[in-house]
């Protein structure tokens, strides 16, 4: 353990016992990231309304609470029917437009790759502003399709970027290959292209899913009525009171972003998801 | 390339220069080309149209309205107000704090870890990278309520600081600024390691060595090589952290508890409230210009997919 100490940790030869401040930082820093969003998964099964850790008394009631609620459970089915459509929408009209910028070669791609990845930088208050102006008069206020397509342009900015970086190292003479032995373009698109890059696609997909099922403020705005998603109404609750029903919820909404992650990986491949 | 038959497509750019020395019909060959082209672009017209018809024109609706005035007319009332109205100017000095101060902590701890995770080997490396990317994919609303619930006066950190005698009053925590920068640090902290770590691993270590070489203690040779080499990730990571801030809206309405009002926060009381398009309009281009002025002045030493790419 001493000689670990004195041994050299990098190349201009300071010492792990030189850098034991930096071990002991990055633990707690990397403890401090993680904790505080599991924590949440034992506190929800607390029987406390002040959602005790550990918890004294252990209960289901506020998974019973989400459960028996009809209005978590209406925004529940409007989350994850708004997520699969966005996920439907944004991941093949994401595909087609990377796969057209990379091939076209015409003077504006670059104009319009910008254009593509606005929705990521424009203020998402701004976003769900327009959106809610713009519904409002094409009566799409409160409804799935507007739903759907708003969080579509959310998504589409994680589609282009992964698809495009998928693209990149993909060798586009293996299409034309195809297609100089009589293959129509869509075919070798299909037959050829895609398979290869099917591992960009179904992360980009995932993506899409939890972009919208995440989704907050441009929920907030264009969500209600007959369609409230989860996370609006979750974003009420917390505005009044703390509820520990949403303690169930969040531990919920956990898991299934942890079997996104798992999905990712499994089916995303080598590639770490998110373009990085 | 330059014997396949002459079709609409398929011709590449060295092929057809060769092409066109060759075939007697070289004008009508480039316009095949560029129709082939411009119909591929064309299949990237459902998303353009979408982003057109849901962002772009609703948000330059939004720009006009800003210039009209309650009663109707041409007016810059709105701007105006935002100069001369004390309120205003105290939301876009509490926005710029949490922005500079949430960008500023976010590098004081998150380039250290980075630091330490791009020196492990890659299993170790991979395995500590999940405490970065779990958060990242957890709903940002799930976060602030953890933060919410842990932070509060009855909450976990409260009662064990108490019970450990650290002190003896539960702290207010949450509800006002403090809680508002946790949450914040810890939400966008992901965005800054994550470039950042990339501008390292990319590093070749046989830099440090060659300095340690020629005599340079480890603290220069980590400020004079080492560290300018991660630059464009810092910056990268830290320009993306500033702009998600600028306009951010969840954490602060929630940990804020109306004590940490920011421009978005502004908007949205506009117009849920207040119902004053006008004034929500105005605040909203100001926060737009701001934004593409960043990004602006910051694309002139770094590519746009850089920075939402995260560096590289």
């Amino acid at each position: 353990m001493l000689n670990w100490f004195k041994s050299p940790a990098t190349e201009t030869q300071v010492t792990h016992g030189q850098r034991l401040w930096l071990y002991v930082l990055s633990v707690i820093i990397m403890v401090l990231l993680v904790t505080p969003t599991l924590i949440v998964i034992p506190m929800s099964f607390s029987d406390s309304q002040y959602l005790e850790f550990p918890p004294e008394v252990w209960s289901t009631r506020w998974y019973s609470n989400y459960f028996g609620s009809d209005e978590w459970m209406l925004a529940t089915r409007t989350s994850i029917k708004t997520a699969f459509l966005t996920m439907l929408v944004a991941t093949p009209v994401g595909v087609l437009a990377a796969y057209g910028l990379h091939a076209s070669n015409v003077r504006f791609v670059r104009a319009t790759f910008v254009l593509m990845i606005t929705p990521m930088m424009v203020p998402l208050v701004l976003v769900a502003v327009g959106a809610f102006y713009a519904y409002a008069r094409l009566n799409l206020l409160y409804t799935i399709p507007g739903l759907v397509m708003a969080h579509t342009v959310l998504a589409l900015p994680l589609v282009v970027i992964v698809i495009g970086a998928a693209l990149k190292s993909y060798d586009m003479s293996q299409e034309e290959a195809a297609r100089s032995l009589g293959a129509p373009r869509w075919k070798a698109f299909l037959t050829v292209t895609l398979p290869q890059i099917r591992f960009a696609v179904v992360t980009a997909a995932l993506l899409s899913f939890l972009t919208s099922f995440d989704e907050v403020v441009v929920a907030m705005f264009v969500s209600g009525g007959d369609n409230p998603t989860l996370t609006r109404n979750m974003f009420n609750a917390l505005r009044d009171q703390i509820d520990p029903t949403i303690a169930s919820i969040s531990t919920m909404m956990i898991l299934v972003t942890t079997l996104m992650m798992v999905l990712a990986q499994i089916f995303g491949g080598q590639k770490q998801p998110g373009g990085h | 390339m330059a014997d396949t038959p002459l079709t609409d497509s398929g011709i590449r750019r060295d092929g057809r220069a060769r092409a066109m020395a060759e075939r007697p019909n070289e004008a009508g060959l480039r316009r095949d080309g560029m129709l082939e082209r411009l119909r591929l672009y064309g299949l990237s017209s459902p998303a353009i149209l979408l982003i057109l018809v849901i962002l772009v024109l609703p948000v330059g609706w939004l720009f006009y309205v800003s210039f009209i005035g309650a009663d109707g007319s041409f007016s810059l009332e709105n701007y105006e107000r935002m100069i001369k109205s004390k309120s205003y100017t105290r939301i876009f000095m509490t926005t710029f704090q949490v922005s500079f101060l949430t960008t500023g902590l976010c590098i004081l701890i998150g380039y250290p870890l980075a630091y330490f995770i791009s020196q492990l080997p890659p299993r170790l490396a991979n395995l500590c990278l999940i405490t970065v990317l779990l958060p990242f994919w957890t709903s940002l609303l799930v976060r602030t309520y953890a933060w919410l619930v842990l932070l509060q006066k009855t909450g976990l950190i409260n009662t064990w600081a108490i019970s450990l005698g650290l002190w003896d009053e539960p702290l207010k925590l949450v509800h006002n600024m403090t809680g508002t920068l946790i949450g914040m640090v810890h939400i966008m902290l992901p965005f800054l390691i994550l470039p950042v770590y990339g501008a390292m691993r990319a590093i070749d270590r046989d830099f440090m060595k060659a300095a340690a070489n020629l005599g340079a203690t480890p603290k220069r040779a980590f400020w004079t090589v080492f560290f300018p080499l991660t630059t464009p990730g810092l910056f990268a990571g830290s320009l993306m952290v500033f702009i998600l801030c600028l306009g951010f809206f969840v954490t602060p309405a929630v940990l804020g508890g109306g004590k940490v009002i920011m421009v978005s926060m502004k908007i949205v009381s506009n117009i849920e409230l207040f119902v004053n398009w006008g004034a929500a309009s105005a605040l909203g281009v100001v926060l737009l210009v701001l934004t593409v002025a960043i990004l602006w002045i910051a694309s002139r030493f770094l590519r746009l997919e850089q920075i939402a790419g995260g560096g590289h």
